[in-house]
């Protein structure tokens, strides 16, 4: 047992051993999964609160169904964000839950660090699953499962992160653990979308698509935030597209082999083609789904794991 | 009549006066000063071995609660933490509710600072009317009532047009125009200083050029209408390097800084701390470097505490969602401090940006060591500890950038008009 954090709030400061054990548990589960049977006395009599300040279909799901499957009672607790005071309504919010005798806390925020004040005020294991513009944990860890089954190893792979870095948690998540399990990362994108200071996370910045998946193993699309475009960082999404978006003459650049990924929901057409989305054998996207399902049961497993130990 | 009162064998530090002795204050004024005096029938003596006795100090920043937002802070409570801090003479901010855009608001600020009996309280005048930015308002009638300079507080003129005109038409006054340096088109929700750290935490950054920005213009249009211009905390090297240009081609610029922008930076903010949460925002450490440099060969006029009062539900909210700002009237001394312990500073220096130099700037009478001036005064120990913690700060505001620091420098005592106010 490496992971001994009550929490999972960034997977910035996680060590080696610690996403190695994450991912080799999450491995077991996809093959119990596949298998049809089910482990749901692992969080028997366990709360699973589902707290969503931001709309997510796919992460809440995955996550419900994860604690369901390891016989957690989950409840799904969506949070208006337009209520005046978004940050009276977290720390009442807070109080609730810890009234509530909550166990595990699944949180998604709009503003980064959201989760860590949560933290501080609640009793239960939080778990972040997206916050702002910071970090998204569990989507990096399901990503590198994806890439793990295929390529049968992380350690010195080449993978290029595309499009929007600047306002993605995602593009943080994964390069943290990417970088700290030893791949080769590149960010790729136009100037007005990468970060200040992103070079100093260890990764190698490109503005040009085609050199950036020049040799890449992994290209790992973004999803172009449109509410973002209007404040004008990018002209328009043709002109997106037409330098940034992932499609079969692009691709040609990177390995071969390479696989395609993305965190989903798509934008068709503005950051990925459709063809190559839907590619058979290129696009690992559907994929991804599987893997969240697993990673997530894997995640809340350790973490319950953890609260047993402290007699809880 | 009060008695006289008599400090022996204290370093005696002001402007221009650097000596150990005695000094003696009589009906509220000192009237000799010397390596020794006579005891008086009567005095009161105050000794304390190792202890400095400078002039009150004289801050030319800070934010009170009062009017509008009580429930950070009153005058009372203020007045209470800046005794503590050994400050007797504060400029107060005119971005209240409603801003001190009239007149009558002028004077009501005195008068509360007089009704403390600790504190003066030199209020600025809005530059806009209520602090908008919109339309100028009436700085003649401020003047007139007292305001010691103009300014919209936390809130950067942004329009060339309008600080073109405030400079030009202050300037007929002979007043300042005191301006928060930030291009606020390129701030406009940012939380932190753009750079590899706010990042790593996913903040809206605002770049430090935002500060040099606005630095670069107002010299342009203080170098066009012939007007003074003042740069409020400022916190970059590259708008230093400006201001010192400036200044060195003959312009009226002048600057103060506060004591977050010399002793931390932007890893004050960890993991999303927000009382590390400031306006402007800590800065790398290059930029904190340059400040303490710009301390010591001049370029910064005035050390001031920049205090901005916040409540626990300003401040415990999401980092980019929590009200910027830190109290600072405690600890403005202390911090300063730990820049001459660390020989940065010589100790008259620190004393003048805390004292005679920022006074000058206000137009003020305080802040001086001589015969027949007012005898506010403060009594401190260099060397003795103090811990600065969230709960246990005097005063109301508890948002102290600072919390968990060690400082070496404890306030022994503070005179207001040779009235003992606190120690």
């Amino acid at each position: 047992m490496f992971y001994r954090r009550k929490h999972l709030l960034a997977i910035e400061g996680l060590e080696p051993p610690e996403i190695s054990q994450l991912l080799d548990l999450a491995e077991s589960y996809v093959l119990l999964n596949r298998s049809g049977k089910t482990q749901r006395d692992l969080l028997r009599g366990r709360t699973l609160i589902n707290l969503f300040f931001e709309d997510s279909t796919r992460t809440r799901t995955s996550f419900e169904l994860a604690g369901k499957r390891l016989g957690a009672d989950v409840i799904n607790m969506s949070v208006s964000t337009s209520s005046v005071n978004k940050g009276e309504t977290l720390l009442d919010t807070a109080a609730t839950l810890n009234a509530m005798q909550c166990d595990l806390l699944v949180v998604r925020h709009g503003q980064s660090g959201a989760p860590n004040l949560l933290a501080q005020k609640v009793d239960a294991a939080v778990i972040n699953a997206g916050d702002g513009t910071h970090e998204h944990p569990t989507q990096a860890l399901l990503d590198a499962l994806t890439i793990k089954r295929h390529k049968g190893r992380i350690s010195g792979l080449t993978i290029a992160i595309c499009g929007d870095i600047m306002h993605s948690r995602v593009a943080r998540s994964n390069i943290h653990l990417l970088t700290t399990m030893g791949c080769q990362v590149r960010v790729v994108g136009p100037p007005t979308l990468m970060p200040n200071g992103i070079a100093d996370l260890g990764v190698s910045v490109f503005n040009d698509m085609k050199a950036g998946l020049e040799g890449a193993d992994i290209v790992m699309m973004l999803r172009l935030q449109r509410e973002r475009m209007e404040r004008g960082p990018v002209p328009s999404p043709r002109e997106f597209f037409r330098f940034w978006g992932l499609d079969a003459e692009k691709l040609a650049y990177a390995k071969p082999d390479a696989l395609v990924m993305h965190p989903g929901p798509m934008n068709r057409g503005v950051e990925i083609d459709s063809a190559i989305a839907d590619h058979p054998t290129r696009s690992v996207i559907k994929e991804q789904v599987e893997m969240g399902v697993a990673v997530r049961m894997a995640v809340l497993d350790v973490l319950a794991r953890g609260q047993g130990r402290n007699d809880r | 009549m009060t008695a006289d009162t008599l400090f022996t064998g204290v370093r005696i530090v002001g402007a221009g006066v650097d000596l150990t002795g005695d000094l003696l204050v009589r009906d509220g004024v000192i009237v000799d000063f010397g390596p020794s005096l006579g005891r008086p029938d009567g005095a009161v003596v105050v000794h304390e071995d190792g202890a400095v006795l400078c002039p009150g100090l004289v801050d030319m920043r800070a934010a009170l609660g009062e009017p509008g937002y009580e429930y950070r802070e009153t005058i009372a409570s203020a007045a209470i933490a800046a005794a503590a801090g050994g400050i007797t003479t504060l400029a107060a901010l005119p971005d209240t509710k409603p801003a001190i855009d009239d007149p009558a608001l002028v004077r009501l600020l005195v008068s509360r600072g007089e009704d403390t009996g600790s504190l003066t309280i030199l209020p600025y005048g809005a530059v806009t009317r209520g602090c908008k930015g919109e339309e100028l308002a009436e700085l003649g009638l401020l003047h007139e009532a007292g305001a010691i300079g103009f300014t919209d507080g936390g809130r950067a003129i942004g329009s060339s047009r309008l600080m073109r005109i405030a400079l030009s038409y202050a300037r007929g006054f002979g007043a300042r125009i005191i301006q928060h340096p930030e291009d606020p088109s390129l701030s406009a929700g940012g939380a932190a200083t753009e750079s590899e750290a706010a990042t790593r935490l996913g903040l809206p950054g605002i770049p430090a050029a935002a500060e040099a920005l606005m630095v670069m213009r107002d010299i342009r249009l203080a170098a066009l209408t012939g007007g003074a211009v003042h740069f409020a905390h400022v916190s970059t090297g590259e708008a230093l390097d400006l201001i010192r240009r400036a200044k060195a081609d003959g312009l009226a610029v002048t600057c103060d800084t506060a004591p977050p922008y010399f002793d931390l930076n932007e890893t004050a903010i960890g993991e999303f701390r927000t009382y590390a949460k400031l306006s402007p925002p800590l800065r790398r450490e290059e930029d904190r470097l340059a400040v303490l440099a710009a301390l010591a060969d001049g370029t910064i006029d005035a050390i001031a505490s920049d205090h901005q009062p916040r409540d626990a539900d300003d401040k415990r909210l999401p980092f980019a969602q929590a009200a910027p700002g830190g109290c600072g009237l405690a600890t403005l001394l202390g911090v300063t401090l730990a820049y001459v312990h660390n020989g940065s500073l010589s100790l008259p220096a620190a004393i003048e940006l805390l004292t005679a130099r920022p006074a000058a700037l206000l137009g003020s009478a305080a802040g001086r060591i001589a015969r027949g001036a007012v005898a506010d005064l403060c009594l401190f120990h260099p060397e003795r500890i103090w811990k600065v913690e969230e709960g246990k700060l005097p005063g109301k505001a508890q948002n102290s950038p600072f919390d968990g620091r060690a400082l070496e420098g404890v306030v022994l005592g503070t005179w207001k008009g040779g009235r003992r106010v606190f120690g």
